[in-house]
């Protein structure tokens, strides 16, 4: 961080002011000025908190494919089909046993098992040739995308929330204040907020299991240089079906956390898939706080831009590409 | 027929001077070439258009594709999108059924604007892939085609929202209605000719021949002097042209344009043809394209007949795609050429078709 500030105070004043506006457009009490220039206050807190939510569960799909490419330099672009496929089975368990909790254990578990057929029958057979892999997992997605519209249809599936996290809370944000005097706070839906704070708790999660343990290391030696790691006797491939595990059973959970807070139907694959790919483009292949941070953004500029120039939202999002691409290719936070 | 005299003798003074060229050479070729000249003689016309018009347009879509992919070792994903974008400016500046949104100019001023605009959003979107490299062009290229996608289905001011622009006219000049299907025909077979040779022939063009140096080894290109990415943006550049022809022929075909037409899939789609045929020659994106209109066209009726489901079009695309990635790193021309030679024939000679 401070050595960031040292070799590029510019964008670094750049971002610690934009940072700031925010925080003050996020904790102050607007001006009748303001409100009448950009709308109520309600609506900027809503799309802010749905930006930040969403870029959990962006992190969420995100995260497993950076891990993967990160490792394997495989573009895994049946990543959005695996995350459709953790949807449908945990909309299948939730249905069947009623168990949210539930739901994401055997999607996680599922997911996970498809992953590692895939490297072990797969993606072993192709090592070293990006470009194979990268068309077979093109295949892949079509053949899932069709086998999964003939099971399951083309129906809008959505997973039950649990009733403990069902209905609004009281945010300690004041939206606005009433004439006579009297603070609002933002409401809030539960259920965001958990899947929000769980996406956070499993980021760390991984960031201490590839900084503190020996297997994380395993995996930051392989992805720096797989050569000489397989060379000092480490069972290489057993690492990779690991992360190709762990990678695709994110992508699971993250199928039964956008079943839950939207709805899963065919065609959703495409658009995380998208997602995926825009977020590890800005954060930077191959890092995990890169995808976090990647997603944050990505999120925000979403939600935002829906609510301020709805027919022109995802231009942003795509601006925002462009600009990371033309000043910093290998993506924010990358180290090369 | 007027234009096929034109035709053929516009191809007959072409002959003596490449005679570098091996379809000239090929006598299977020169039969490929008679045949889609005749073509309108033999097939009917749901079989001129829906077949075989339907194929070229998209053999060059994806021959663009193949030029950048094979030539220049850039796999784009965003060809299709390049050709939507094409189809879209005709309808937008063109004349069509959306009144408030068409310019409703004449078609000989939107075709050129819509291939310019083409060309530079192809070109745009090529400097920024060649920012990074290898397989990261997959990934920008596919960005770019969704975003693209998601921007016609989210913007209604230009490009109508998901309902997309219909009735789209159609060019009528010289009393001849080019979209009735013999002329139609012969427009799409003079453009895929056209689009055939030129990658042909900028393939032996130093600019090309230095392209493939760059795709063999980009830092020895750049150590001799090389501007590598500038080959790259220029080979972009002429690949948007093309699959802005397409594009543009595409908008004529159907006479309607949505979001529906730049979807993802059909990106992907022409991925598959190409990868099909085979990336390392021109001719393989027209047999990938015919296997897979072919495929498309009659794989309800065929499933359906075997007692399946006839809805698994894309499951077989997909497996197809798959068997293809799995055993043949060129396509059916790899397959074909392989088995040539296991006859124990000598496999110098190509088995091109030629396209006019």
């Amino acid at each position: 961080m401070a050595r960031f500030i040292e070799r590029h105070p510019a964008w670094a004043l750049i971002a610690i002011i934009a940072i700031a506006l925010l925080l003050w457009l996020v904790f102050a009490v607007w001006p009748p000025g303001l409100e009448q220039a950009i709308g109520r206050k309600r609506v900027f807190l809503n799309a802010v908190f749905n930006g930040i939510t969403l870029g959990g569960l962006y992190f969420l799909v995100a995260s497993g494919f950076t891990l993967i490419f990160g490792l394997m330099r495989n573009v895994n672009l049946a990543h959005g089909s695996l995350y459709l496929f953790g949807g449908y089975v945990g909309y299948a368990i939730s249905a069947w046993t009623g168990s949210w909790i539930l739901s994401f254990v055997v999607a996680f578990i599922a997911v996970g098992l498809v992953g590692v057929l895939l490297q072990i029958l797969v993606f072993r057979r192709m090592e070293g040739q990006d470009l194979r892999q990268t068309m077979v997992t093109i295949g892949l997605a079509i053949v899932f995308a069709d086998l999964m519209l003939w099971v399951f249809g083309g129906d809008f599936y959505q997973i039950q929330t649990p009733s403990w996290l069902v209905g609004p809370v009281q945010l300690p944000f004041i939206t606005a204040v009433k004439s006579s005097g009297e603070p609002v706070y933002l409401q809030y839906p539960m259920v965001r907020l958990a899947i929000f704070a769980a996406s956070v708790v499993i980021g760390v999660a991984m960031w201490l299991a590839l900084n503190r343990t020996r297997i994380g290391m395993i995996v930051r030696a392989g992805v720096d240089d797989r050569d000489i790691l397989a060379a000092t006797g480490v069972q290489i491939q057993a690492v990779f079906v690991l992360v190709f595990a762990l990678g695709a059973g994110l992508a699971g959970i993250a199928g039964v956390v956008g079943g839950t807070f939207q709805s899963i139907s065919p065609g959703e694959d495409t658009r995380f898939l998208l997602a995926s790919l825009v977020v590890v483009i800005v954060g930077g292949m191959g890092s995990i706080p890169g995808a976090a941070l990647g997603a944050i953004i990505i999120g925000l500029a979403e939600q935002l831009g829906s609510v301020y120039i709805p027919t022109y939202a995802i231009v942003v999002t795509f601006l925002i590409m462009v600009l990371v691409l033309a000043v910093r290719p290998q993506g924010l936070l990358a180290r090369r | 027929m007027s234009l096929t005299q034109l035709h053929a003798t516009a191809t007959a003074v072409e002959r003596p001077k490449f005679r570098a060229w091996p379809e000239l050479n090929n006598p299977a070729a020169w039969l490929v070439a008679l045949i889609l000249v005749i073509m309108p003689l033999i097939a009917n016309g749901f079989f001129l258009i829906e077949i075989f018009g339907t194929t070229l347009i998209l053999g060059i879509i994806a021959l663009s594709l193949m030029f950048l992919a094979g030539y220049g070792g850039m796999v784009s994903l965003m060809q299709l999108t390049i050709a939507g974008f094409a189809g879209y400016m005709v309808a937008v500046f063109g004349v069509s059924g959306n009144a408030n949104i068409s310019l409703g100019w004449p078609w000989w001023l939107a075709t050129p604007i819509a291939l310019v605009l083409a060309t530079i959003f192809g070109t745009l979107g090529g400097a920024l892939a060649v920012r990074t490299e290898g397989i990261y062009t997959i990934m920008i290229t596919l960005a770019i085609g969704a975003a693209f996608y998601y921007f016609t289905n989210q913007n209604w001011a230009i490009f109508n929202g998901h309902t997309g622009i219909n009735t789209v006219a159609t060019p009528q000049f010289w009393g001849v209605d080019w979209r009735s299907d013999i002329p139609f025909y012969y427009l799409i077979l003079g453009v895929a000719a056209l689009c055939y040779f030129a990658v042909q022939y900028v393939s032996r063009t130093p600019f090309g021949l230095a392209l493939q140096g760059v795709r063999d080894n980009a830092r020895r290109m750049a150590a001799l002097g090389f501007n590598v990415n500038a080959h790259r943006v220029a080979a972009y550049a002429f690949a948007s042209f093309i699959a802005g022809l397409g594009g543009v022929l595409q908008v004529w075909n159907y006479r309607q344009i949505s979001p529906g037409s730049v979807g993802v899939e059909r990106c992907i789609d022409i991925l598959i043809i190409a990868v099909v045929g085979g990336i390392t020659r021109p001719v393989g994106p027209f047999i990938g394209a015919l296997i897979f209109v072919i495929l498309r066209t009659f794989a309800l009726d065929v499933l359906i007949k075997f007692g399946l489901d006839g809805n698994r079009f894309r499951l077989l695309i997909g497996l197809g795609f798959l068997a293809i990635v799995f055993w043949s790193s060129d396509g059916v021309i790899g397959l074909w050429e392989r088995w040539r030679r296991r006859q124990g024939r000598a496999s110098s000679s190509t088995t091109g078709r030629g396209h006019g």
